[in-house]
Order: structure tokens, then C-alpha cells, then sequence
């Protein structure tokens, strides 16, 4: 991409942010100009975005925000603690408390970091303990066109999966409390990041929404015991449903209207886990991706995957997506890899440039606020856009009995998978939590090595190990890998710290946002069951 | 030692006409600091006097000798041109072939079930092919001689412990690596580096030893481990770094070879203390080729005629007893060991591992009050007090060469014996008590000892065990409790070697006993003027010298504690007591005595204080300025020796000899003249002594002195012949009229000679000691 590094030593140079904040706006504006097909054509080398469109970041003020500290020289070589700053930043550790000394349920806990890539960052993390009913979730979102979407789930979704798990009572006495203005009963206790924010403005908005779905709940009650993956299904469903009505009502307050109208267009893929006793349950919608880490009986480490890739890549996908289309649209419908040529997940929250017919496109955008139709993405209509919708939030559930030998889960974000293999995703992190390294000592034994191509791989080696010491987080090990590896393997600090200096402009063409969780299971609970 | 084992090698070929791959390279041992650099000069002016060429050189120089070598972070080096290599293999063959042509008889692949021993001598030995007669068995078993000793039905204990040690070999280089290249030895680096076959060999001491076998599961055979890379990283490392070239060398094999360690660095050589004929070579810490020969040798001449032509002390099996024998102990103790054959071996090092094994009762007490500790002989004993405030540099930081951290602390410790009053705890002297129904005690303790025991109870002796060369197998103090009975205190190293001497020329007698009471006593040198005070203050008794004169031994009362030996001598020349206390009592006293003594400005000191005293009064130390091969009259102690006492002693025809012949060396002390003690390298022991520009010793201890102000060396003066090299009689007169210069590290320092010591440090009244020694040289 030419005209970004052609402006660096511009950027650089400004020291009056007027002018510099200008220049960031004609360039991107340029941007903007270039069809669609074109900046694909230049992204080839480089990690492809969630779609094929350069958008300019909607939140103009929030963008600017996110630049300002971008003036300070960007090519520099980093320290390893600076290095370990910028891994730690964001890192986060929650430890299940312990009862009577004894920890009763089957986590142990989980560490949870993310590495920004877009600025804003555009995945969101969340975790949180049912309270009313039992079990943790646990989830890792990734937005595109934005983080408004992902935002928004990473809030919301977590309340909508424990309203459909709870019981028919403990619904009803919800809605009498919230009906006699009474103390709510609380449902959700969350492990957040201190950087991981709510926002205040929404909250009654998505308050009301959630009331709702609930009080269907309660008329629909039917008897039954709430089925975990039915409820997952139905809470995805049900959010994604409302963020599109409320896009289509708006709001009377413009910040709101705009907000709500940001959420619909921009999208999010979710992968979820929760986890009670021994039950394992997964839902998936998008391409972020759910691992278990199995210890085998000889100590080492092989890779479960708990959930589909709703993307290209997966056959059955494609399949369904043609099957809901006529005949006539097979070849259009995926292009190049992405639903309609564009969109790279074939499953996700939000994008209702997927979902609406062109009528309510037009409709809702033309009465929408200025902002809205000052934008040339959401005025785009996909090409080929005949029977929508194209795309649906429906998650894919799997359901896994956790045995003595999983021992842990990662959810990650395809930022992660892109860059790493699972065996060694899961081989890193088992290697890490037990503190064993299960390296085969070397042996020559009649190949030709010099003693310079020795060293290398000794002292590769040894940095493999010293880098276990450095980190207290097993996101934060992983994402030091993912980043920092070599093709030995291995964490090389000179790469890792190039990669962490990247520019902003250029840190996207390199990697994609990572967003992990590891969740360590507890064996001896597990082994009870 | 290796001297003789590079000349034996060098012949070895010739005689035997089978190939040893002797070939004389030179070494090149590398320094990349400036304490290296002094360490490799102390070394380079100890060979030079043994007529083995050696050169300081310029890191220059060093790349002219070897192509590969990087010389950047050098900052000097030392070359032996005569340094030699040899294949370790062809030279055993050699040997065992020379031998076989002699008569000796080589069995293979026979092993050794026990040793045989009756009545305490060597008999035979039992193997899976039979019994064996003999009377000597010499135990080389190498890693395995640990197991092997303990076999026997009397245990001898042999404290080794084996660690892996790896060394790589490679394929030739492109243009092969001549056979005569240097071999290098870069201990800052850890590393040895040799050519081999076109390529070459390097191998190291690495910081974190692997021990093996602790358990004694030794393996049956010899073979080689497997290799560990990631283990030999870091010296793979200093490969690369000191011959950037090799990079692209490629390996042929890591080898890891088990070597066998001892507890402090030496091998072990000798007999056993408790069963005759039984012989050890062993624990070579991985110098076998270079050592080996000169061992043997030893060790031949140990078994021909009774004792080494040499002082092999350091290396004699008697040095350890069985608290080094544990197995806990030599795992910890060789982990510390091994990285030290290459680590900077400064002054008044200590070993670090295995200790706080034998303590005084007062250890805990004096270790809150600042005690830092050295060990001997598995004893712990307070070096110096460092007073509540003060601090010290670390271990690492306070290695030097140079004045140490705690010059001033000692200062004061001095300062406070010569002036008020000191207590030293010096619980671990090796104690004896010998006694009989008759006179049999003292009749062999006659025979024994040098000097006349015959003296009135309560009197003290100091006196030499000496052998039948008149040398000084110990040097101890003797008193006469009763008729009938003794008490013997000797160096803390003795306890082994002396009851194996004693029980050896002891007659098997049941009304005679000999007793180690080592344990059973604890040792407090109350030294300085003000002892007096304290003591007659503790025990109502008049301690004034008209009352009990210097060299006295009396049974008191201190405080509540009675039957407390108190002796009027303090092994430095200083006024004061040697009060020894059944250790139930020690505390007790100990408190008395600090509280009593806060008056009297009474305080803690240590062996260094000591250490400091006894050499500016010109006291010689057993073991570190005496060995087997120094008589009396070489040391200026004819007084201590009644050879006209009415009954003969071991080494009296040797000293009746001597004193004909006269001397051919004599003890002498040197104040260093233009020494800066603040900035010069401080002396330390086993500097040459140049007279007259011609080298003439050895320096054996030093210290600062602090009354004197100077630094003290002692050490033996020779008369050698420039021609012959053959030793002639040295006179009071030669030692006086000559100009001498020690050399400290290849720097020369003017020194003044001194058979006597100054009189003018001794203000007291003159004891019994002096008083003899001025009437015998009519002073």
C-alpha cells in the first residue's frame, strides 16, 4: 500500500495536529475513492480485512482519539520490557475462588489478553459467572466495519444466553421486581479487564430490549427444563433480531439513533463457551474458533477443535449458504472466498447490509442522521443482492463432556489462527500451565551439523524456555508466540519487537486484532463427575 | 606433578616403542580480566622457578600463535611452550606394556568383589576369578573407588563423587588444524580447546555441574552418557565466541564422559589411616593424564619407602576423615568443585557448599553478633566479626587480589587483643587425651614426641611428632594433667592423620588409651593484657604470671562451671588463657566472660585477627609452613628438641645428623619493604624469595602485620649451588647478609630478613618460651 508509507515521514514531520489531522483525512478520504476490487488486489500479501471494502472509521472523534498518540516517532527498537509492556497492557487473570480450600467447580480459572491490530481495536473479550442459574461463559468477538457491533455483543449477549437458561420462576420474580421498581436479583457477575468498557449511554435501551425478550419467555413458558444449547441458540438469535430492530425504529435521542444504526451495519462473529460441571457447550457463529488441549497419557499435547469455521474454508458452509439461495445465484452468492465477494465470515451479528432487503436499506438510511449517508460503505449495496438475507447470527452448538484429560480451552479470535497452528497453539499453552517442556534432547547422530547451526538451535531453545518465565499469563505467552515466532518456533525478539512498533497505518497489513482466552480446566473436579 | 608426567610421557614412547601421541604444542592459558591476568602471572613466577619456561604475553601475540583465535576481549595471556598433548589411551597401553616387561601381571575383565584384611593389614584381594594374594593393594578405581573402599569389611572411606563432563569433538577443518597448534585454555570462558585430528577437541567446566551416581548404582563399564546439547550450550557459546571461525565446523560427537571429584579440588593419594597396606590414587578432578604420572610416581615411592620424596600433604587421604564421606555432602560439595577448577582462585577462599556441619555451641551466639565463618576440616570458625552497620561486599564482588573488605575490621580485632581483651572460639583444634595404668603414657609419647615430656603436672609442652627424617608429621602442644595422663592439641586437619600415626607406633597395649575428646571440649582463646583480670574476676584465684606462669595447665573453676582446663598460652605469642570447656559448660562461660569482660573492653575475634598475630611473632603453622620434610632445627625451634633427654625419639639420628651437617634451610620471616598495602597485590603464599637476585624459596603464609604496619611473609630460604643446583647449608649468616625480594605476581618487592622475631612486640613479661630461646642463642 503506497500512499500510507509515502505519508509517514509526513505524519512524522507535523507537529501542528490541525494539519496533521487533515492529512489523515484527505488520505483517507482517497482511500475511499478506490474500488473495491483494487484495494483487494493491493491486500493480497497482507492479512485480509472482514471485508473487501476500505471503510473510514465512522466514529470520527473516537478515530482521532486513537491517532493522536500515533505523532510519537513509530520506528524505534523496543526493549524487552517495553515489549512486555505492550503485551501486558491488556492482559487479565481470573482465579475461580476457593471454598473452604477446596475449589469446587470444574474451572480453575482462565487468562484472557488481546493485542490491537485495527485502531480502535475492533475484538471484543467477555466472561462472566452465572449467577442464577450455574456455570461461566465465556467469550471472544470479532467486529468488522468497526467495533460498535462487537461491542454491543460482547455486552449484550452474555444476559440473553442466562435469560434463556433461567427457570420460569426466577423469570417471574425478575420482571415483578423490575415491575414494583424493586432490587433486582443479579444475574451476571463479569471478570472484566479494567479496559474493557460498558456503555453507560445504551444501557437503558438494551435494558428494555432484554426485558422484553424475557417477558416473551414468560408467556411462552412451556414446562420444559431449559435446554442448554436451545437457549444458546435462541439467545443468539434473539440478540441479533434486536439489534436490527432497533436499527429499523431508531431512537428519538440522536447519539442513541446513531448508535443503535452503527451496531446494525458494522459486525461481529462470537464464540462462546459455557461451562457447567462437566458440560461443555460451544457456540459458534463466524470464523473465531474454540480449542480444547488434551494431555495425553505420555504427557503430550493434542488439539481438539470444538467448533466450525463459518467461512469459505468449510465445505458444509458453503453448501448452506447456496442451498438458500436459487440456483441462479450459485456463482455469485460466495466470491473469492467471501459471501457475495465481500464479507469473509459467513455467519455474524450485525451487517445488516447482509440481511435487510434493498428497500429497507435505502429507507433507514435516508432518514437516518447525515453521518449515515455521508458514508460511502453503507450506501453500498453488495452486488448481486437478490433474495436476502445472506447472512444469519445462528450459532453452530457443540456440546463436549470435559474427562480428566482436557485440560484446558482456548477461544481466540482468527487473528490468533491465522498465525498459529493448533497443535502448536495447544502445545504452547500445555507446555506453559504445567511448566514441562517436552523437548526431545538433540542428538546428531551422523547428520552433517556445524557447530554455528548448533548454537543457533540451542540458544533458540533456551529462548523458549526463558520466555515461559516471563510471562504470568497464558494469553499473553500465546500472543508472544503468535507475534514473535520465527520459523524455528521459537520468540524472536527482534521480530517481536518490529512487530509491536508497526505503525498503526501498517499493523493491520501484517496481523489481524488477537483476542485469547485460556480457561484451565480443574482435573480432579472433572475427574469426580 | 604434571612436570614429571610431561618427562615420563616424553620418554614413554622411546622406551616402550608404542605411540602415546605425545606431541609438544604449548598452552596457552587466556586471561579476559584484569584478576586473570593477575592469577596467570602469580602462576607464570611460580613455573618460572621451577626452570618450566612460561611467557606473559599481549593478546597479540596470542593470534600470532594460533590462527583462530579471537583476541578482543583479551587482555593478556600466559604461554607454556612445553605444554604437551597426549592421547590418555596409548599412554595407559604404554604403561601397561612397560610394565608387563617388568614382571606385572595385567588381569582384564576380572572384578573385584572386596579387599581382604586381617589384624588390620591388606591380605589379599577377592574376585569373581578368585583370591588374590598380596600386601599391598593400591585402590585406582577411579569413580568407582568411593564403592570399592566401602566394600571392604573395615571401610575406608575415599570421598569422591563423579560428574558428567562433556567435551565435543569435531571434523576436520577445511584446512586440517596442525597437530602442533597451542592448546588453549580460556577459564574466563570455561572452556579448553585443543586441535584433534585436523579439528578439535573442546570441552569445559560448566557453572552447573551434572553429578551422577550419587546413589552409588555406578555403572558396570565404562561408556560414555549421552550427550547433552542444551547442557553444553553455554560452553558451545564460549567456543564460538573465542574462534568466531568454527561456525561452520561440523561436529562429529558430543562426548560425555564421567570424572570423578573430591571436596576440595585435589585428588586424593595415600594410605588408608585404617588399614595397612591399603593404598589409594583417585579423584583426580579430571587432570588424570597431566597428573598422573607424577602421582604415580608418588605413590610408588609411598609404598617402596614408606613416605613420597615430596610433601604430598595436600593430597593425602588423611586429610579427610569420614564426616566427608557422605554422600549428600560430596553431591553438593563437587557441584562447587567443578565450576571452580576454572572460576579466579583469590585469597582466603572458602568453599561455600557442605557446610555448618560441625559447629561449636557457640555458632548460633556469634553468629548473630556478625560472625562470618571459614571451614576446616568440616569445623566452622568465625573469620572476623563485622560489627552491627557495617556491611560487607558480596561473596562474587569481595574476590580480590587486592586489600580485602574487612582489612579495617580485622584491624580493630587485632587492635582490641594487643590492648584489652579478645575471645576466639578455636573449638576446633583436634584434642587427645592419652593415659595409662603405668608409665607407659609417657614412655611412648618420649618416644614420640621431640621434646621432654618428662616435666612436672600442670606444665605445658610444645613439641613435634616427627618422623624418622626429622620432619614434622604434627606440630602440637602437650600438657601434663596428672602422672599419668596427657592432653594433646593439635591442627584441626590432624584429627585423621595423627591418631593413625599414634595408633600405629603405639604398642598394642590394653592398659594404654588414647582418646579423640575433640567433641568433647570447647575452645576459648581469651587473649590479650586484660585476660587476666577476667579470668582471677571469675574464678577468685590469682592469675598473675608469679601465679601462673606462661605454659601452665590448670583445672578451675569459671564462673559456676567447674573443672575447666585453663592454660596460659594462646598460640600467638600474646598474653592470655586457652580456657577449654566440657561443652555443657560453654555457654555458660562464654556469657560470663562477655559480661565480665564489657570492662575490660572485651570483644568477639576471629581466626583472621589470629592469623595476623602468629605471623608477625614469627609462629609457624603445621600444614601451611611445616610439612614432613622440615625439621626443628630447619624453623629455628632446637629448643622445642631435648635430644639429650635420656630416651630416643622417632628422628633423632636425622636431627643428630642435621644438627652436624647444619641446615640447608631455614625458616625465615620478611617484612615487605616498599609494599603499598593499599594498592599493591597483597602477598599470599608460594611467592618466590629472591637473594641477591637469585631465587632461593618459597614464601609459605603472610599477613598484614599491624603493629608493624607491614605486610609479614613467611618462608624457607635455601643455599642453592649455581651450578649444581644442589642445596648447601645455609648459616644465620648467609640468610642475614643478603638483599632479598618477593616476588608477588612477577612484581619484586624489597624485603628485610629475620631469623628471630622482633623483640620489641613482646612488652609482656618474657615467658618460659622466649626465655629459652634467647638462652640458646645466647641473645
Amino acid at each position: 500500500m503506497p500512499a500510507p508509507t509515502q505519508l509517514l515521514p509526513l505524519i512524522r514531520n507535523c507537529e501542528i495536529g490541525r494539519i496533521y489531522n487533515t492529512v489523515c483525512c484527505c488520505h483517507h478520504k482517497h482511500l475511499c475513492c478506490l474500488s473495491p476490487h483494487l484495494v483487494h488486489n493491493h491486500l493480497r500479501c497482507a492479512p485480509q480485512k472482514k471485508l473487501a471494502t476500505l471503510c473510514p472509521k465512522e466514529n470520527f472523534h473516537q478515530f482521532i482519539h486513537a491517532r493522536s498518540y500515533v505523532s510519537t516517532p513509530q520506528r524505534f527498537y523496543l526493549t524487552p520490557p517495553q515489549v512486555n509492556s505492550i503485551l501486558k497492557a491488556n492482559e487479565y487473570s481470573f482465579k475461580v475462588p476457593e471454598f473452604d480450600g477446596k475449589n469446587v467447580s470444574s474451572i480453575l480459572g482462565f487468562d484472557s489478553n488481546q493485542l490491537p491490530a485495527n485502531a480502535p481495536i475492533e475484538d471484543r473479550r467477555s466472561a462472566a459467572t452465572c449467577l442464577q442459574t450455574r456455570g461461566m461463559l465465556l467469550g471472544v468477538f470479532d467486529g468488522h466495519a468497526g467495533c460498535a457491533c462487537s461491542q454491543a455483543v460482547s455486552e449484550r449477549l452474555f444476559y440473553y444466553i442466562a435469560v434463556s437458561l433461567l427457570p420460569h420462576e426466577t423469570l417471574l420474580e425478575i420482571e415483578n421486581a423490575v415491575e414494583s421498581g424493586r432490587a433486582l436479583l443479579p444475574i451476571l457477575q463479569w471478570h472484566k479487564h479494567p479496559n474493557d468498557y460498558f456503555s453507560k449511554e445504551a444501557s437503558k435501551l438494551y435494558f428494555n430490549s432484554l426485558r422484553t425478550y424475557w417477558q416473551e419467555l414468560i408467556d411462552l413458558n412451556t414446562g420444559e427444563t431449559t435446554d442448554v444449547k436451545e437457549a444458546l441458540i435462541n439467545a443468539f438469535k434473539r440478540l441479533d433480531n434486536d439489534i436490527s430492530l432497533e436499527a429499523q425504529v431508531g431512537d428519538p435521542n440522536s447519539f442513541l439513533n446513531y448508535l443503535v444504526l452503527r451496531v446494525a451495519f458494522s459486525g461481529a462473529t462470537a464464540c462462546v463457551a459455557h461451562v457447567d460441571g462437566v458440560d461443555l457447550h460451544i457456540a459458534n457463529t463466524g470464523d473465531s474458533r474454540a480449542m480444547l488441549g488434551v494431555q495425553e497419557e505420555d504427557g503430550s499435547w493434542s488439539a481438539v477443535t470444538l467448533s466450525y469455521d463459518h467461512n469459505a474454508q468449510n465445505e458444509s458452509e458453503i453448501e448452506r449458504v447456496k442451498l438458500e439461495h436459487p440456483k441462479s445465484e450459485e456463482k455469485s452468492v460466495v466470491k473469492q472466498d467471501r459471501l457475495l465477494g465481500l464479507l469473509m465470515p459467513f455467519r455474524a451479528f450485525g451487517d445488516v447490509k447482509f440481511k435487510w432487503s434493498i428497500e429497507l436499506q435505502k429507507r433507514v438510511i435516508e432518514s437516518g442522521p447525515d453521518q449515515l449517508n455521508d458514508n460511502e460503505y453503507t450506501k453500498f449495496i453488495p452486488p448481486n443482492y437478490h433474495t436476502p438475507p445472506y447472512l444469519t447470527a445462528e450459532p453452530e452448538v457443540i456440546h463436549h463432556k470435559l474427562r480428566p484429560q482436557d485440560k484446558f480451552l482456548v477461544l481466540a479470535t482468527d487473528g490468533l489462527w491465522e498465525t498459529m497452528h493448533r497443535q502448536d497453539v495447544v502445545r504452547i499453552v500445555g507446555e506453559y500451565l504445567t511448566g514441562v517442556h517436552h523437548q526431545q534432547p538433540i542428538a546428531v547422530g551422523g547428520y552433517k551439523v556445524t557447530l554455528g547451526q548448533m548454537h543457533g538451535l540451542l540458544t533458540e531453545r533456551r529462548a523458549r524456555i526463558s520466555s515461559v518465565f516471563e510471562d504470568q499469563n497464558a494469553a499473553t505467552h500465546l500472543i508472544r508466540h503468535a507475534v514473535g515466532n520465527n520459523e524455528f518456533g521459537a520468540v524472536d525478539h527482534e521480530r517481536l519487537s518490529k512487530m509491536l512498533s508497526l505503525p498503526e497505518e501498517l499493523a493491520r497489513m501484517y496481523r489481524d486484532d488477537i483476542t485469547i482466552i485460556v480457561v484451565q480446566f480443574n482435573s480432579h473436579i472433572v475427574g469426580a463427575y | 606433578m604434571a612436570d614429571y608426567s610431561n618427562k615420563l610421557y616424553q620418554q614413554l614412547e622411546q622406551e616402550t616403542g608404542i605411540k602415546t601421541g605425545y606431541v609438544k604444542t604449548g598452552s596457552i592459558s587466556l586471561a579476559q580480566t584484569q584478576d586473570r591476568l593477575i592469577s596467570l602471572k602469580r602462576i607464570a613466577s611460580r613455573l618460572s622457578v621451577m626452570g618450566i619456561p612460561c611467557e606473559i604475553m599481549a593478546p597479540k601475540q596470542v593470534a600470532q600463535l594460533h590462527p583462530l583465535i579471537n583476541i578482543h576481549d583479551l587482555v593478556g595471556a600466559m604461554y607454556v611452550p612445553e605444554d604437551a598433548v597426549v592421547s590418555s589411551v596409548d599412554v595407559s597401553l604404554a604403561l601397561a606394556n612397560a610394565a608387563s616387561r617388568n614382571g606385572v601381571q595385567i588381569h582384564e575383565r576380572t572384578s573385584i568383589s572386596h579387599v581382604m584384611i586381617q589384624k588390620g593389614c591388606v591380605t589379599g584381594v577377592e574376585t569373581d576369578r578368585g583370591q588374590i594374594e598380596c600386601q599391598y593393594f593400591v585402590n585406582c578405581a577411579g569413580q568407582w573407588a568411593y564403592e570399592l573402599g566401602l566394600s571392604n569389611e573395615e571401610p575406608v572411606s575415599i570421598p569422591l563423587h563423579g560428574c558428567e563432563h562433556f567435551y565435543l569433538l569435531t571434523r576436520p577443518l577445511k584446512k586440517p588444524l596442525e597437530s602442533n597448534t597451542p592448546t588453549i585454555v580460556d577459564p574466563d570462558g570455561r572452556i579448553y580447546i585443543r586441535s584433534w585430528q585436523g579439528g578439535i577437541l573442546s570441552g569445559g567446566f560448566e557453572k552447573n555441574p551434572k553429578p551422577i551416581f550419587t546413589e552409588g548404582r555406578n555403572q558396570l563399564e565404562i561408556q560414555n552418557l549421552h550427550e547433552d546439547w542444551d547442557h553444553f550450550e553455554p560452553l558451545l557459546s564460549s567456543l564460538l565466541r573465542r574462534m568466531p571461525g568454527l561456525e561452520a565446523l561440523e561436529i562429529m560427537q558430543l562426548v560425555n564422559c564421567p570424572e570423578s571429584f573430591t571436596p576440595d579440588m585435589r585428588c586424593i593419594l595415600g594410605e588408608s589411616p585404617t588399614v595397612q597396606g591399603y593404598f589409594v590414587l583417585a579423584g583426580m578432578n579430571s587432570a588424570g593424564t597431566s597428573f598422573g604420572g607424577g602421582a604415580g610416581r608418588y605413590l610408588a615411592e609411598w609404598m617402596v619407602n614408606g613416605c613420597p620424596s615430596e610433601n604430598v600433604w595436600p593430597l593425602d587421604l588423611k586429610r579427610f576423615g569420614a564426616l566427608q564421606s557422605s554422600r549428600t555432602f560430596l553431591r553438593h560439595r563437587v557441584m562447587e568443585v567443578m565450576p571452580l577448577i576454572y572460576d579466579l582462585k583469590v585469597p582466603r577462599w572458602d568453599f561455600q557448599t557442605g557446610r555448618q556441619l560441625r559447629t561449636s555451641p557457640l555458632y548460633d551466639r556469634l553468629d548473630a553478633q556478625g560472625a562470618r565463618w571459614m571451614e576446616k576440616h568440616g569445623f566452622e570458625r568465625p573469620k572476623y566479626f563485622v560489627p552491627p552497620g557495617k556491611d560487607l561486599l558480596s561473596l562474587d564482588q569481595s574476590k580480590t587480589f587486592y586489600k580485602p573488605d574487612w582489612f579495617d575490621i580485622v584491624g580493630s580485632e587485632v587492635k582490641c587483643c594487643k590492648e584489652a581483651v579478645c575471645v576466639i572460639d578455636m573449638s576446633s583444634f583436634t584434642k587427645f587425651e592419652i593415659s595409662s595404668t603405668g608409665d607407659q603414657a609417657l614412655e611412648v609419647l618420649q618416644y614420640l614426641f621431640s621434646n621432654d615430656l618428662d616435666v612436672p603436672v600442670g606444665h605445658i609442652v610444645h613439641t613435634g611428632m616427627l618422623n624418622e627424617g626429622g620432619g614434622y608429621e604434627n606440630d602440637c602442644s602437650i600438657a601434663r594433667l596428672n602422672k599419668r595422663s596427657f592432653f594433646m592439641i593439635s591442627p584441626t586437619d590432624q584429627q585423621v592423620h595423627c591418631w593413625a600415626w599414634l595408633k600405629k607406633h603405639m604398642p598394642n597395649d590394653s592398659n594404654l588409651l588414647l582418646e579423640d575428646v575433640t567433641w568433647k571440649y570447647t575452645a576459648l582463646n581469651l587473649i590479650g593484657p586484660r585476660a587476666v583480670d577476667v579470668l582471677s574476676e571469675l574464678s577468685y584465684v590469682p592469675m598473675t604470671p608469679e601465679h601462673f606462669p606462661s605454659l601452665f595447665c590448670k583445672e578451675m573453676s569459671v564462673g559456676y562451671a567447674n573443672g575447666i582446663r585453663v592454660m596460659s598460652m594462646t598460640h600467638t605469642g600474646e598474653p592470655g588463657f586457652m580456657l577449654y570447656i566440657p561443652i555443657e559448660y560453654a555457654l555458660h562461660v562464654y556469657n560470663e566472660l562477655m559480661s565480665v569482660g564489657q570492662k575490660y573492653g572485651i570483644r568477639n575475634a576471629g581466626y583472621y585477627a589470629l592469623r595476623s598475630l602468629r605471623i608477625e611473632k614469627f609462629f609457624a603453622f603445621w600444614g601451611q609452613d611445616l610439612d614432613t620434610f622440615t625439621t626443628p632445627l630447619e624453623c629455628g625451634r632446637e629448643f622445642r628438641v631435648k635430644l639429650d633427654k635420656g630416651t630416643d625419639f622417632i628422628g633423632r639420628d636425622a636431627l643428630m645428623q642435621q644438627k652436624q651437617d647444619g641446615v640447608c634451610k631455614r625458616f625465615t620471616m620478611f617484612i615487605l619493604e616498599d609494599h603499598d598495602t593499599d594498592l599493591d597485590l597483597w602477598p599470599w603464599w608460594g611467592e618466590p624469595i629472591y637473594r641477591n637476585g637469585h631465587y632461593v624459596g618459597k614464601t609459605t603464609s603472610s599477613a598484614y602485620s599491624y603493629t608493624l604496619e607491614r605486610h609479614v611473609c613467611l618462608g624457607f630460604v635455601q643455599n642453592l649451588d649455581k651450578e649444581t643446583r644442589e642445596a648447601l647449608v645455609v648459616t644465620p649468616d648467609f640468610i642475614n647478609r643478603g638483599e632479598y625480594e618477593i616476588d608477588i605476581a612477577g612484581q619484586r618487592f624489597q624485603a628485610k630478613a629475620k631469623l628471630y622475631p622482633f623483640s620489641s612486640l613482646f612488652t609482656q613479661r618474657r615467658r618460659k618460651d622466649e626465655m629459652e630461646l634467647s638462652g640458646y642463642h645466647g641473645k
